[in-house]
């Protein structure tokens, strides 16, 4: 709609310049059409960011698993990731922390958006509650592991606090912290408002009528949801679940600032495998190990584009 | 207004494609004005050596002795050093020192980065006057890539034992040390053998430098391992099991150690080089920790690291000088002032030019030394990937 808008907008003033310039001409008609074709040129700058930082890395990684160092095509990488108990532990592990974290993500975040859509429109809570989950949600990397390590790590602020005065517990000895238990705590962080901010406008979307009809037809809570806000929210929630999903499979800098033993994630396996001053030249298996990720998020992303079609239909 | 808003943008779209020429573009030229300044040195240097073709002499002798390779060095002027932190092994000292005997300007590019970043920077600017002169690489990578080495023999060269250097001069051995557990006496025990660190005092305390399918110091600290409990160069899985039974028993801590988790007092107990400790000993004794530094009886894993000339440097008389420094008295006694164990020391300590107070402090080693060779460390790699993970419990 408003792209439309703009575009008949702007067209105006464009015939107005010709005509004042040139007139009616052959030549004119050419350059007009010339002219009409300037907006997509905004578009160019997107286009070529999207081209060289996401479809060439991405051929790269798909084209340069099947070759070996000597430029020659291999199975070999590929076989060894689908096959070695080690990758395969690593591939399960990620999917077990996404899984989780993106669970706990939903639900958590899901209520969340509910209590925001259900408070006062300009109120302090809302607005508090919003400014927070923005910029939580980009909160990751080293910032937010540094931050569980000051406050859960060795020598965390709270570790010292219950080693002194509660003696024995999993506060006081944080080896859990480092493993892939320590990944779904620190990963939900930043999940749960991520779901604030994709859920809020689906649950916004119920509208106050519907609850009416169904209050006023004799209809109980119970069935409002069962019946009408469940069966509307569904796709939404299951939408934003997968896409929480592949935000924890594919992050890197969490988990490389807070693991430095075991590598149990694909992401880190990865750092491994490029970056080994151990077993040089593991470039090419790192990017099968890569391949095997792109698999996993493209069946995710089919499944959040078949849900997001059925959102779309609600939306309408 | 909406037209100026669409022209704004079709001018930022064709702004930002100039820019992107006009980067290019500076580059090229960049390019090219350096290539240009590579091919004058060039013939600069063949123009003053005359008889001498620095790049194919293989000691000093071939420039007719050591004023000679001087004066060459001199009329390039420059060298160029690449992945050298002032503060590892002395470093900041030896290329200071190096300026101050022969008045060369020392361009230290990179000193932060890794040994494969050496060999990268080498083949991306061959041919400019940008590329490295000089390399001090990691075993694997240093092993990998001698094709890209200009065989160089220094003047003590027949001196360095056999298992120091390539037979033809394409490498030798610089400086290294041994595997070493390193602890704050203040927060743990005496460590006496590596068996104590499995028991109820070190309650997560004890941290390894770095995963050892990863890193070499690693790699090593798990090697040391194996050998004090029956393993072999050749058989790296004892080790395992020790760090297994260390991460069962709670001990151990899946923190990478660094000067400030030391500092901190977040890894008091730490497996890496003894000579990567040494120079931190002073530092920390400042703030109050009495680091020491233990090498197991029995179990010395030795680790050295990989000098060589670049066969493509764009300074190379005063590649072949840098090499006659490092291993002169002075460099080997720099190299020791900051913990590190030249690879000349004993001859030197003979011949009484050694720094013998330096000395004294590295600590006491007994036993032979066992350096893992290249396929060695490839066959304990592999079991590592395989078991390592499982082991630490990730």
């Amino acid at each position: 709609m408003q792209i439309g808008q703009q575009q008949s907008a702007a067209k105006k003033p464009l015939t107005q310049i010709h005509t004042l310039e040139t007139g009616p001409s052959t030549r004119g008609a050419g350059l007009r059409r010339a002219l009409r074709g300037l907006p997509y040129l905004g578009v160019v700058p997107f286009l070529a960011l999207v081209g060289v930082f996401f479809l060439w890395p991405t051929y790269i990684v798909i084209t340069q698993a099947f070759v070996d160092d000597q430029g020659a095509f291999t199975m070999e990488y590929v076989t060894t990731v689908a096959t070695s108990e080690v990758n395969l532990n690593a591939f399960r592990n990620s999917i077990q922390v996404s899984v989780i974290t993106a669970l706990l993500g939903g639900i958590f975040g899901g209520l969340l958006s509910w209590a925001v859509a259900n408070s006062r429109r300009h109120g302090m809570f809302r607005r508090a509650t919003m400014a927070a989950s923005g910029v939580f949600a980009q909160f990751g990397g080293v910032m937010l592991a540094f931050a569980f390590l000051a406050t859960f790590g060795f020598n965390g602020l709270v570790t010292l606090f219950f080693s002194e005065n509660f003696g024995d517990s999993f506060l006081s000895n944080p080896t859990w912290l480092y493993g892939i238990w320590g990944l779904c705590v620190v990963y939900t962080f930043f999940q749960i408002p991520l779901m604030l901010i994709v859920f809020l406008p689906a649950v916004e979307g119920l509208r106050g009528e519907w609850r009416e009809a169904n209050d006023s037809l004799g209809g109980s809570t119970l069935r409002y949801w069962r019946h009408v806000g469940g069966p509307v929210l569904l796709p939404s929630f299951m939408g934003a679940i997968l896409l929480l999903f592949a935000n924890a499979f594919s992050s890197y800098a969490t988990a490389a600032a807070l693991i430095s033993q075991g590598s149990p994630i694909v992401p880190l396996q990865i750092r491994g495998a490029i970056g080994s001053e151990v077993a040089l030249g593991g470039a090419a298996f790192g990017k099968a190990l890569a391949l095997g990720m792109v698999i996993v998020v493209s069946v995710v992303m089919l499944g959040y584009v078949f849900l997001q079609r059925r959102v779309s239909r609600w939306e309408q | 207004m909406k037209v100026q808003k669409k022209v704004l943008v079709a001018g930022m779209a064709a702004a930002s494609l100039m820019l992107v020429t006009a980067c290019s573009s500076t580059d090229s030229t960049e390019a090219e004005s350096a290539s240009e300044t590579a091919s004058e040195s060039a013939a600069e240097s063949t123009d003053t050596g005359a008889a001498v073709d620095a790049a194919m002499a293989t000691s000093a002798a071939d420039f007719g002795g050591m004023d000679g390779l001087v004066a060459a060095c001199e009329a390039e002027g420059k060298l160029n050093t690449i992945a050298l932190p002032p503060d590892w092994a002395n470093y900041g000292e030896i290329i200071q020192g190096f300026t101050d005997k022969y008045g060369i300007e020392v361009e230290s590019q990179q000193p932060d980065a890794n040994s494969q970043d050496e060999i990268n920077a080498a083949t991306q600017n061959a041919g400019t006057d940008r590329a490295p002169d000089v390399f001090d690489l990691g075993q694997a990578v240093a092993l990998n890539n001698t094709a890209m080495y200009a065989p160089y023999m220094v003047e003590r060269f027949a001196d360095i034992p056999a298992a120091f250097k390539d037979a033809n001069g394409l490498w030798v051995n610089d400086y290294g040390g041994f595997m070493a557990v390193g602890y704050d006496a203040n927060k743990v025990p005496e460590i006496t053998s590596l068996n104590d660190l499995l028991g109820p005092d070190f309650k997560g305390a004890v941290a390894l430098n770095g995963d050892p399918t990863q890193a070499s110091a690693g790699w090593n600290g798990v090697m040391m391992a194996s050998i004090a409990n029956g393993g072999s160069a050749n058989d790296i899985a004892p080790g395992v099991e020790y760090f297994k039974a260390m991460n069962e028993a709670g001990n151990f801590l899946p923190v990478d150690p660094t000067p400030a988790t030391i500092e901190s007092g977040q890894t008091p107990v730490v497996f890496d080089w003894d000579y990567l400790q040494a120079g931190q000993v002073a530092g920390l004794a400042e703030k109050g920790i009495d680091w020491k530094i233990f090498v197991p009886e029995g179990a010395v894993v030795g680790g050295y690291y990989y000098q060589a000339v670049n066969a493509d440097a764009p300074n190379p008389a005063c590649a072949r000088l840098w090499q006659e420094y490092l291993y002169s008295p002075d460099g080997q006694n720099e190299w020791l002032r900051g913990g590190a164990r030249p690879v000349l020391a004993d001859v030197y300590a003979a011949e009484g030019t050694l720094d013998a107070e330096a000395f004294a402090k590295l600590p006491p080693v007994s036993g032979d030394p066992i350096v893992p060779d290249d396929q060695q460390v490839l066959v304990g790699n592999e079991y590592l990937i395989a078991n390592w993970s499982a082991a630490v419990g990730g």
